[in-house]
């Protein structure tokens, strides 16, 4: 077996790449669907009906996709730049611990006004923990991999730290779990009486932002040359640090808007089970999206639906829901393979 | 049954819808240098990475010693005792030169290599061929030519009988492809055979017993070298007779950049700059002569803007400059034509447009307000192919698919387009073909006509020669006084080359 370089991918390489990647997915799934004794058929379509089946399932899927959006972007607008940012989830609990601060009684506002400024104070308390790492690579070349993905393990023994301390709810019987956000600074629910709520229309929104970003803008162009080919970048008289730190900042930024959506718009105040590892399977939502700032949208959906349906599918069928964990994982795989299949051709001779 | 060693028949190879080689025959007899003469583009290297068994062939057979080779299996080819040395080193940097020619030789199951007995050998075939190099030193420690070398050495330790060498001497200086010629004759006298890549005619005419000349993908032509002319050879090539450039009288202009003792600290192990004063003056081309590695690429990254004096000061237009950087050079009027075309000068993975407005994207031309005018600059990218005659598919292509010399267009066309007072041409015409050179060299006199003063910094004596108006030599980080036009010989160069009299300078 050889790999031969091909030309640029068509239209139709790339949207039927991702289909193809989730093809494999369900295949490898259904084995150990098999393993486990169930038929595969019937699982994957329990699976379905619990993320799209009924109304209930689908906002079910669409509020867990919000955060998926946020970090997915992260990733998507860093990655682009080439600027390994894994600490998505540190900075998620950033921008959750900024909104908690300030949202629990700090600031008596109201909430045309709180919730545009706690969406501030979080996207600057994100960027600032992805600042640090990224003036270390680019003053020291301190590898931001390591830095980012250390930082995760400090961010969250930092809020245990919190939880237990000065954020302590006195009136929470003893939890580790911050006070409740006073009611302006909460983000609305969308349909009366569901859970979802207004963050996924801001992740919508931002997913737009982004796109414009990248395709329209100086900025973008940067970030894209850079991520390319740094040395030629600079020659061109692209400032390269300069624009690693503004990377650092928007995707920091764009994480930490995960974490205050999810406080804002749903849970009300922070846990230490705030995110299962939303900054991690943003890293899988932007390579299913190939880094396209709206393919991300599509990708967290799917992401969250295969969560949300294999949760739903383990109640009935009796296969454990970590079914929604191999898939997603095996979807990261097949994606990346099929992202090397788009740049060059294999020879079997 | 045949006599030779080598036998491609009727190769075919198609890209899409790009033939690369078509229906492309040839044999090579033991003892025999063939060269294989062609512009870049022509096929050359694809049928080389056939012959090697890199690509498959969709027609054609190969045979080596009279046995058919199975198509596609590189390890066929090393065991039927075909060698390549590329034009691209395939070195591991942090190894030492014994571990990188004994790499993979041994079997699996060893646990260690027998250095001792793979030193001897490497010794006994290094002097044997003229090919010294020490087998216990670093490849990152080396030279360019001693890493050729060991690359030749690497083919020589598997057994081969055929070497291949893809434009060897791209990379080297005229001593060092002197010392490689010689080699080459000694390997011929051992009854070894070779193909010589090369698309330069007078070292075409040097080595080889017999040129095949390559023309888009097809065998133009083939001729015994010993009454082949020079003109008939670049006829075949490009189809047409190449005249050397004229170099018109052009009125001098003022000096527009000047550099003042400027000393750099030098990065890592690279040669920095001792004390330099250099003038670029309007209407002249100023040519930069040296051995590579001496300063050179310093000089070049000082005025790119890359690298900022330690010492001494850079003026521009008879104002100092302050805060240096590449940004900085591009506004002051500096045009920039670096020496690596694909690491430095362009963005492989991105397309023409994107590629060509990379030095100008903020320019009130192609963005307003942080969002960029892509009409504007798909138009620029237009503009340029056209008004230099780039061979691309369309400006969204992807610039890595361009080849050496419509890059290098492009580099150009993206430099030159805002009419520069200073031109930085660094090895502008490295690996290209004749057509591109003498484009090259066409509008680099254009712009001396128009009043820039160019610094042309080259390996190639012959390139200095005919284009320059001063010629400066380089020898470890310092310059020699200049020399007018005709004024030294090629003799007195090479001593200033090798570093003689620059003490006295």
């Amino acid at each position: 077996m050889r790999l031969e370089p091909r030309p640029a991918p068509g239209m139709a390489t790339l949207v039927l790449l991702p289909l193809g990647a989730i093809l494999v997915t369900v295949l490898a799934a259904s084995l150990l669907v098999l393993a486990a004794g169930a038929s595969p058929l019937s699982v994957f379509g329990l699976v379905l009906k619990g993320a799209a089946g009924t109304q209930f399932a689908l906002l079910e899927t669409l509020t867990r996709a919000t955060p998926l959006i946020f970090t997915g972007l992260a990733i998507a607008v860093a990655f682009r730049a080439k600027l390994w940012n894994i600490g998505a989830e540190a900075q998620l609990y950033a921008g959750a611990v900024a909104t908690v601060v300030l949202g629990t009684g700090a600031l008596p506002l109201p909430a045309p006004i709180l919730v545009p400024l706690l969406m501030i104070a979080a996207v600057s308390a994100g960027a600032l923990l992805l600042l640090g790492p990224a003036i270390l690579k680019t003053r020291f070349g301190v590898d931001e991999v390591v830095t980012t993905l250390l930082l995760n393990f400090i961010m969250l023994l930092f809020v245990s730290m919190l939880l237990e301390g000065v954020l302590k709810d006195p009136m929470g019987l003893g939890w580790p779990q911050s006070q409740k956000l006073i009611a302006e600074a909460r983000l609305p629910r969308i349909i009366t009486g569901k859970r979802l709520h207004y963050g996924f229309v801001v992740a919508v929104f931002s997913a737009i932002v982004v796109w414009i970003i990248m395709k329209k803008t100086a900025l973008g162009y940067e970030m894209r040359a850079v991520g390319h080919n740094p040395t030629a970048a600079r020659f061109a008289g692209i400032p390269v640090n300069g624009v690693l730190l503004k990377t650092a900042i928007l995707s920091g930024g764009l994480a930490a808007l995960a974490g205050f959506s999810e406080v804002a718009g749903l849970k009300g105040n922070l846990t230490l089970d705030l995110s299962p590892g939303f900054g991690y399977s943003g890293i899988v939502v932007a390579m299913l999206a190939m880094l396209n700032p709206l393919g991300v949208v599509a990708a967290a959906i799917f992401v969250a639906g295969i969560f949300v349906g294999a949760d739903a599918m383990s109640r009935t069928a009796g296969v454990p829901s970590y079914i929604a964990n191999v898939m997603v994982a095996t979807a990261l795989l097949t994606m990346v393979t099929a992202i090397m299949l788009t740049r060059f051709k294999v020879r079997w001779r | 049954m045949t006599s030779s060693v080598l036998r491609l028949s009727s190769i075919t190879k198609r890209f899409g819808p790009l033939t690369a080689n078509d229906a492309i025959s040839f044999e090579l007899a033991p003892g025999e240098v063939v060269a294989l003469l062609g512009e870049n583009g022509a096929g050359k290297t694809t049928l080389m990475n056939i012959l090697f068994g890199h690509y498959v062939a969709d027609e054609g057979t190969v045979e080596v010693f009279g046995e058919a080779l199975p198509p596609g299996d590189p390890r066929a080819a090393l065991e039927a005792g075909v060698g390549m040395v590329h034009q691209h080193f395939t070195l591991a940097d942090n190894m030492t030169v014994l571990e990188n020619i004994a790499l993979g030789t041994e079997s699996p199951w060893r646990l260690s290599l027998d250095r001792r007995r793979a030193a001897a050998r490497i010794r006994a075939l290094a002097t044997d061929f003229g090919l010294e190099v020490d087998p216990a030193a670093t490849i990152s420690a080396l030279t360019v030519g001693e890493r050729q070398r060991v690359e030749i050495l690497k083919a020589l330790y598997r057994d081969a009988r055929i070497l291949i060498l893809d434009e060897p001497t791209a990379v080297l200086t005229p001593i060092e492809t002197e010392a490689l010629f010689s080699t080459l004759r000694k390997l011929v006298a051992k009854g070894l055979s070779i193909i010589f890549i090369s698309h330069k005619l007078n070292e075409v005419l040097a080595i080889s017993d017999r040129v095949v000349v390559l023309r888009a993908g097809k065998l133009s032509g083939e001729r015994r070298t010993a009454g082949a002319t020079r003109q008939e050879l670049a006829a075949l090539m490009v189809g047409q007779e190449v005249a050397p450039p004229a170099v018109p009288e052009v009125a001098r202009g003022p000096v527009l950049l000047k550099l003042y003792g400027v000393s750099t600290t030098g990065r890592g192990t690279r040669q920095r700059l001792d004390d330099v004063s250099l003038a670029l003056i309007g209407g002249e081309i100023t040519g930069l002569a040296g051995v590579s590695g001496n300063g050179q690429a310093a000089l070049a990254d000082l005025i790119a803007g890359l690298e900022k004096p330690a010492s001494g000061r850079i003026e521009i237009a008879s104002a100092a400059i302050a805060d240096w950087s590449p940004r900085a050079a591009l506004a002051a009027g500096i045009a920039r034509i670096p020496e690596d075309r694909h690491a430095v000068g362009t963005i492989g993975d991105m397309s023409v447009t994107e590629n060509v407005m990379a030095e100008q994207y903020r320019a009130p031309r192609f963005s307003k307000r942080g969002f960029l005018d892509w009409k504007a600059a798909r138009a620029f990218a237009e503009e340029i192919i056209r008004d230099y005659d780039v061979k691309c598919p369309s400006p969204e292509a992807r610039i890595r698919l361009l080849s050496g010399g419509n890059m290098q267009k492009l580099i150009l066309g993206r430099a030159l387009d805002p009419d520069p007072a200073v031109i930085l041409a660094n090895q502008p015409t490295r690996g290209l073909d004749v057509g591109a050179i003498a484009y090259v060299h066409g509008r680099l006199l254009a712009a001396r006509a128009r009043g820039a003063a160019i610094l042309l910094i080259s390996e190639d004596l012959e390139e200095i020669m005919a284009l320059s108006d001063r010629i400066l030599v380089m020898s470890n980080g310092r310059l020699s006084t200049p020399s007018a036009r005709g004024e030294r010989s090629v003799r007195d160069l090479a001593e200033l080359m090798a570093g003689h009299g620059l003490e006295a300078a």
